[in-house]
């Protein structure tokens, strides 16, 4: 297959052997799990138990709420010890509503939905809605509810479901692992998707640093002609759905668009075998393969573990740290966030725990920028990191968003080629929060301009009717005099 | 053809005549940015600038007397707007400083007294006679003109907390100098 070259990206240390060949192990059901109401992208999910409650495995314990969110579901059998405020998993350790699950040990599976028997002659609305009540989310990252991705078939005219199995983030080998492992199970989930979105074609695209993984999903994917397995140049940020999109077929998604306006849908492996067990046996998502890496922790693993695990049990189920670790990332290196402690839970977008040391951060101070334009070079979608962090350091949100801030994926290649360290996908990351604020603040504005006009007009409108009524009063009151005086006279 | 460029140069000179006759006694006084200025204001017509209303504040600005920085509700954004229309840099430091507001009524001194419902200029407070009043939060745009005319103090004003839905990155530290 003709593949078509994308701009810019950088090669870093992958250094994905330190848990490639480390097979999916399950987690021991941890004490205590910790399911918080927001994993995805929209509204956080609504409680629908209360403390004291026993859950079996797989109930509803949240349901979604409004157009874009996601169930949650309780992972064990066991009762509901709290429903309480728990740091998230989150760059700010701001605090969110977690349902605190004691296990019982019994792992007792709840009255399940029926599988579908035949998928193939469902109708997309009856996948899409299991996909949506199984509390399927994208679990390469972004954690946006996947049933609404399935659901562009019937708003745009697509011709692709493209299975992003790239996994460019050095260290994670978890989507490597699920390839492997559960080859099948990817392959028939990703031919439900394509049914549900129906579209002719599937296209299923790995990185070339993984080649058993594509050895394994050629396999599965034989019997099949609709579908092809890809492999696809090492070049960091390749599994960015804009980028991969535009590497397998050649089309630019325009900005501020999606991939779906140019006929493509792109899925991570990881949810399409998600979907196979929601289709084919009725499952909720229930738990997913993390990747606990990195120098400072003992043993590097590929954790299969329930969702609602804490960080610090698949810590200690990997030996602890060897030493301090300098960075905690919940993530890749590249676009990981930092994790604010070990007592934050596993939640359905964490693809990696990774436990750093400062050898493998080489954290440098920022120093003067020598206008060498690295940045400018590598960008893979084609700005000009350099001049938009000097009109974000002045604080010019203007300026930066004319030179298209609002277009960066932050993958973060600038900083890491930077010669001068200086932090510049932060600061797009900084203009990108400040941007979205003052667009809230603006809105905000003009719905107080339209309520004030509102309440001007109801107040003259009052004391109008008011005026009116009391003039009409005096009229009568008038012409009953005047008729009173003509009588007497 | 005589009659012709003579007919016309008259006319042209008498009707020039009347138009500039016309722009200097039937002149429109207003300023066309004060109607600008006014547009971006909230509109809710708080006072907390210190002027009437917004288009008192909107012509003193216009005037160059007042501070881009004057309006509370409109935060940082509304600053920013009237600055970059003025063609002024806006001295953003004080700003900072207090952040978005909400009114909140405590619901054990409130009398049901209705005064801030008729105060209140964008019908953010629910309530009748003698029952309870309640701030409908998404609605308040902070303008605190309730707080002054309750009779119990029934009603403070919080910051509008940081949630997961809308922190962001803070800027990174200026480690480096120069661009």
């Amino acid at each position: 297959m003709k593949l078509f070259p994308i701009r810019g990206g950088i090669h870093p240390d992958y250094r994905k052997e330190l848990a490639s060949e480390k097979a999916i192990v399950s987690l021991p059901m941890p004490a205590l799990l910790y399911i918080p109401l927001q994993q995805h992208i929209g509204a956080p999910a609504e409680v629908l138990v209360s403390e004291g409650q026993t859950v079996k495995k797989g109930q509803m314990i949240a349901r979604g709420t409004g157009a874009v969110s996601a169930p949650q579901h309780a992972s064990t059998s066991g009762r509901i010890k709290a429903v309480t405020q728990i740091p998230a998993p989150h760059p700010s350790g701001l605090a969110q509503t977690t349902i605190v699950i004691e296990p019982d040990g019994k792992d007792e599976w709840a009255e399940l939905p029926e599988p579908i028997a035949d998928p193939f002659t469902a109708d997309a609305h009856t996948i899409n809605e299991r996909v949506a009540i199984s509390g399927i989310v994208g679990m390469g990252g972004a954690a946006f509810p996947s049933a609404i991705k399935l659901n562009l078939g019937t708003q745009k005219k697509l011709d692709t479901l493209l299975l992003n199995g790239a996994e460019c983030e050095p260290y994670l080998t978890c989507d490597d692992r699920v390839m492997r492992e559960h080859a099948d199970e990817v392959i028939d989930g990703a031919r439900i998707m394509a049914h549900a979105l129906g579209v002719p074609r599937v296209v299923i695209a790995i990185e070339d640093n993984k080649p058993q993984a594509i050895e394994a999903m050629t396999l599965a994917a034989k019997p099949f002609a609709q579908i092809e397995v890809v492999g696809v140049p090492v070049q960091y940020p390749m599994g960015s759905e804009r980028h991969l999109v535009q590497a397998i077929t050649g089309r630019e998604t325009p900005a501020k668009k999606l991939t779906a306006d140019i006929g493509v849908v792109v899925h991570n492996v990881a949810t399409a075998r998600a979907v196979h067990h929601a289709v084919r046996h009725g499952r909720p998502l229930l738990s997913r393969v993390v990747t606990v890496s990195g120098a400072a922790v003992r043993e590097t693993n590929n954790i299969e573990a329930p969702i609602g695990a804490r960080v610090s049990d698949l810590i200690a189920y990997c030996g602890g740290f060897v030493v301090e670790p300098a960075s905690l990332v919940n993530g890749g290196p590249m676009m990981g966030q930092p994790l604010p402690g070990l007592d934050v839970p596993v939640i359905k977008g964490m693809s990696g725990i990774l436990a750093l040391t400062a050898a493998e951060i080489n954290a440098q101070p920022a120093s003067a920028c020598i206008r060498c334009g690295t940045c400018v070079t590598i960008c893979p979608c084609g700005l000009v990191p350099v001049e938009m962090a000097a009109f974000i350091r002045k604080d010019n949100f203007e300026v930066a968003a004319r030179l298209g801030v609002m277009d960066c994926v932050s993958c973060g290649s600038c900083s890491w080629v930077c010669p001068s360290h200086i932090p510049l996908v932060h600061y797009f990351n900084y203009a990108k929060g400040m941007i979205n604020a003052q667009e809230r603040e603006r809105r905000k504005n003009d719905q107080t301009r339209v309520l004030a006009e509102a309440h001007t007009q109801r107040v003259e409108a009052a004391a109008e009717a008011k005026r009116a009524a009391l003039a009409a009063k005096k009229a009568q009151a008038t012409a009953a005099t005047a008729t009173e005086e003509k009588a007497s006279a | 053809m005589l009659l012709a460029v003579g007919s016309l140069t008259v006319m042209g000179v008498a009707l020039g005549g009347l138009l500039g006759a016309a722009a200097r006694f039937l002149a429109v006084e207003e300023n066309p940015l004060e109607e600008e200025l006014k547009a971006m204001l909230p509109g809710s017509q708080c006072g907390q600038c210190g002027y009437v209303g917004c288009g008192q504040a909107a012509a003193a600005l216009a005037r160059g007397e007042a501070p881009v920085t004057l309006c509370p509700p409109g935060g940082r954004a509304t600053a920013e707007a009237l600055a970059k229309k003025l063609g002024v840099t806006a001295d953003l430091s004080e700003h900072e400083e207090k952040g978005p507001e909400y009114a909140v009524i405590v619901e054990d001194l409130c009398i049901g007294c209705t005064r801030c419902i008729k105060e209140c200029s964008v019908d953010a407070i629910m309530g009748a006679n003698k029952l309870m009043h309640s701030v409908i939060v998404d609605v308040c745009h902070g303008c605190a003109k309730c707080v002054k005319v309750c009779p119990t103090d029934a009603i403070e004003m919080r910051p509008i907390p940081v949630t997961l839905s809308n922190w962001h990155w803070a800027k990174p530290e200026a480690g480096h100098t120069v661009h």
